[in-house]
């Protein structure tokens, strides 16, 4: 083995180092530079353009006295809790069924998975046209002769944001399926064998033995949604852009139209900020927990 | 391995080449008296009648030896121009010129990033010729700082003639009750009363020309343009204007939210809806299908509104530039905005009225005619107003609060008595 010194950098050390220069260096300008800038921005009084005179905390509090960041905030919490939890409860499910039955996956599998190979755009205008009760699911119903069918929850202020849910959830199940499948074929054969051994039936196997077993995977889709969910936008701009009125206004939608349409750049900045918290607050310990897995 | 350090060094180089490139083309046309080889325009008049109109200009400049450099960003309003505005802008490397609208006008002088057209507009006279209420957004602390070319006025209904003919219902209309019985009586016969789509700004739309109706031409001025009065704003006035606002949400069909402007017009003219509430660009749609004024649609002012007039102007701001060549080109281009033969042509096929007061109407049709009447006859009464809806009455962030108000209400989020208080909180909270 070759004892390196500090100093002296063996040649594959050099080009990694090279390789990874553009990397490094683009992160830490465009993602921590640009963070530390719109963190700034939140303390300035930045109208149309950026204007670097300090504020204090005037944004902030602007932010949360605005009806339309409440508004934001509600959809997010409705939108996250069930976005999150029906999409691994389904995942996990649709998981399972194809784990129990290996010759399905290879027709099951692509076949949920594809809908994540689409864009948010593309998933939104089609849900868009799918949800419009003058031309998609209840316009269909009518011509096939049920006329008294109804289905415009898109059109209505109440419940527009579960479709945004509907969408979402269409969108990413089959990507939770996967994290899951991974997890359900990383399990130890042992304990399920010895469950069998002692008598369990199937769903004792899945609910005692093989699902407590999966808490990695939860771990991971939990992080991934949750970082989604908050990041969430075109999928909300392509159906309903926010609408009817704010009734699917979020977070991100709110802080492009204080920054980009209302100039009002400081609050969308401090909107963003907040953003990033709720953001940190999942991640952060993930990572901290890897490191320290490391 | 060493190949693999190759490709990334000439991906390096690769990407940044055009950042060194575009500072040293700044520089090469730097000084002198010549005049720039191209000038680039930022604009959103995308669509086919815009298109063309613009291409009237186009023609003009490059007849002068100035290559237009088109820098299209589509999108209605021109929110999505005004955020690539907004990037350029920061990124300190503006467009030439740029169509802008009212408040966006004033936002960016205020900035101090737009030039000054000061000498041309004295040579040109320009003061005695554009109405005060536009010279409003054309001019910033006594300077000239945009070129208006159009003026569009917002408060309108186009009618279906046919389904007018078949119910009895006389047009024009004057009276909100007899706007209403009209209403009504196109409901009972099944179709859609009035075709509406629930963007923020089209509910605007129909908001502002509603209070105009309420409250006439004064209480218009001081709830609808900065300073936003808040008596005005909490008077009984306002009560009814929005309880007339869920009247005509009784109007509409279930299925107007987010629906485009032109597909709502698109109802009137096919012939599934009766009324449209919208801007006089409308027309064009109607213009475009081949349906004839007076004989298969009909357009007359909201009621109650008549002898006022609600506009918004588009207008070409010239950004500071430093090399004299490239001022001089923006000269040219502004110069050429503003000649009456242009705003003629340009008018003529846009289906809007020149922002000049002094152009022959001859080339017009009986619309346009009517039209410039109109605008000529508001502006001598001191009845010219800015659009709310469309960026002329309030900056953006105070016209985007009444929309946040007045879509809420129009949704049902808000009763009457609510909104009336909610709009004025909003409105204050966003000055």
């Amino acid at each position: 083995m070759i004892i390196k010194n500090k100093w002296h950098l063996s040649k594959d050390d050099v080009v990694a180092r090279v390789v990874l220069f553009p990397t490094v260096l683009l992160s830490a300008v465009c993602v921590y530079g640009f963070i530390i800038y719109t963190i700034y921005i939140s303390f300035t009084g930045s109208t149309i353009m950026p204007i670097y005179e300090w504020v204090g905390f005037e944004n902030y509090e602007k932010l949360w006295q605005l009806r339309h960041w409440h508004i934001a905030i509600k959809n997010m919490a409705i939108f996250g809790v069930l976005y999150i939890g029906i999409s691994t409860v389904v995942g996990l499910v649709l998981a399972i069924l194809i784990d129990m039955n290996r010759m399905g996956e290879i027709i099951f599998r692509p076949v949920f998975l594809y809908p994540m190979a689409i864009s948010f755009i593309v998933t939104g205008t089609a849900w868009k046209w799918f949800l419009d009760p003058g031309i998609g699911l209840e316009h269909i119903m009518h011509l096939w002769g049920f006329a008294s069918f109804k289905f415009a929850w898109i059109k209505n202020s109440d419940f527009a944001i579960y479709t945004v849910v509907i969408a979402a959830i269409w969108q990413v199940t089959g990507f939770v399926m996967v994290i899951f499948l991974a997890g359900l074929r990383g399990i130890n054969h042992t304990t399920i064998e010895s469950g069998v051994v002692d008598g369990a039936t199937n769903f004792q196997l899945y609910t005692r033995v093989i699902i407590p077993q999966l808490g990695a995977s939860f771990l991971s889709a939990f992080v991934i949604l949750g970082h989604m969910a908050i990041k969430s936008y075109d999928l909300v701009i392509a159906l309903t852009n926010g609408g009817p009125g704010q009734a699917t206004a979020l977070p991100s939608t709110f802080m492009y139209s204080y920054t980009f349409t209302r100039s009002r750049m400081g609050i969308g900045a401090s909107a963003a900020v907040m953003m990033l918290i709720a953001i940190m607050l999942i991640i952060v310990p993930y990572i901290k927990k890897q490191v320290e897995e490391d | 391995m060493k190949k693999l350090l190759v490709i990334m060094v000439m991906l390096a180089v690769v990407f940044s080449a055009p950042v060194f490139a575009g500072g040293q083309q700044e520089k090469a046309e730097g000084d002198g008296q010549q005049m720039a080889k191209a000038i680039e325009v930022l604009h959103w008049w995308t669509s086919g009648g815009e298109a063309a109109a613009l291409n009237v200009l186009k023609e003009k400049v490059e007849a002068e030896g100035i290559k237009w450099v088109d820098t299209p960003v589509a999108g209605g309003s021109g929110v999505q121009a005004m955020t690539v505005l907004r990037s350029r802008v920061t990124a300190g490397n503006p467009p030439a010129a740029v169509q802008m609208l009212g408040y966006d006008i004033l936002d960016w002088a205020e900035m101090g990033v737009v030039a000054n057209l000061n000498e041309l507009a004295e040579e040109e006279n320009w003061d005695a010729v554009i109405p005060d209420a536009i010279k409003k957004f054309s001019k910033y602390d006594g300077k000239w700082i945009a070129a208006p070319v159009n003026v569009h006025s917002e408060n309108w209904v186009w009618a279906n003639q046919k389904i007018c003919d078949d119910l009895g219902i006389e047009l024009p209309i004057t009276t909100w009750e007899g706007y209403v019985d009209a209403l009504q009586k196109v409901q009972d016969s099944g179709k859609v009363a009035l075709a509406h789509g629930g963007q923020p700004w089209q509910t605007g739309t129909i908001f502002e020309s509603v209070v105009l109706g309420v409250g006439g031409p004064e209480f218009y001025e001081k709830t609808m343009n900065v300073p936003m009065d808040q008596d005005a704003l909490k008077s009984d006035q306002m009560l009814e204007a929005f309880k007339r606002m869920e009247t005509l949400r009784g109007f509409v069909d279930d299925n107007f939210s987010g629906r485009d402007w032109n597909l709502a017009s698109a109802m009137v003219i096919k012939g599934q809806a009766a009324f449209q509430m919208m801007g006089d660009f409308a027309k064009g749609e109607f213009l475009r299908a081949d349906m004839v004024p007076g004989e298969d649609f009909f357009g007359f002012r909201t009621p109650g509104t008549k002898g006022s007039v609600t506009f918004n102007a588009d207008q070409f701001v010239m950004f500071e530039k430093e090399s004299q060549a490239k001022r001089n080109a923006q000269k040219v281009l502004a110069k050429n905005v503003m000649d009456p033969e242009f705003q003629v042509s340009f008018n003529v096929v846009k289906g809007s009225v020149p922002a000049r007061t002094d152009v022959p109407d001859d080339e017009f049709t009986i619309i346009g005619k009517e039209a410039m009447k109109d605008l000529a006859q508001a502006n001598d009464d001191g009845t010219l107003f800015g659009s709310l809806a469309h960026g002329h009455g309030a900056p953006s962030a105070i016209k985007e609060a009444v929309f946040d108000v007045v879509s809420a209400h129009f949704n049902g989020q808000y009763t009457a008595e609510e909104a009336v208080e909610a709009l004025a909180k909003a409105v204050e909270a966003a000055k």
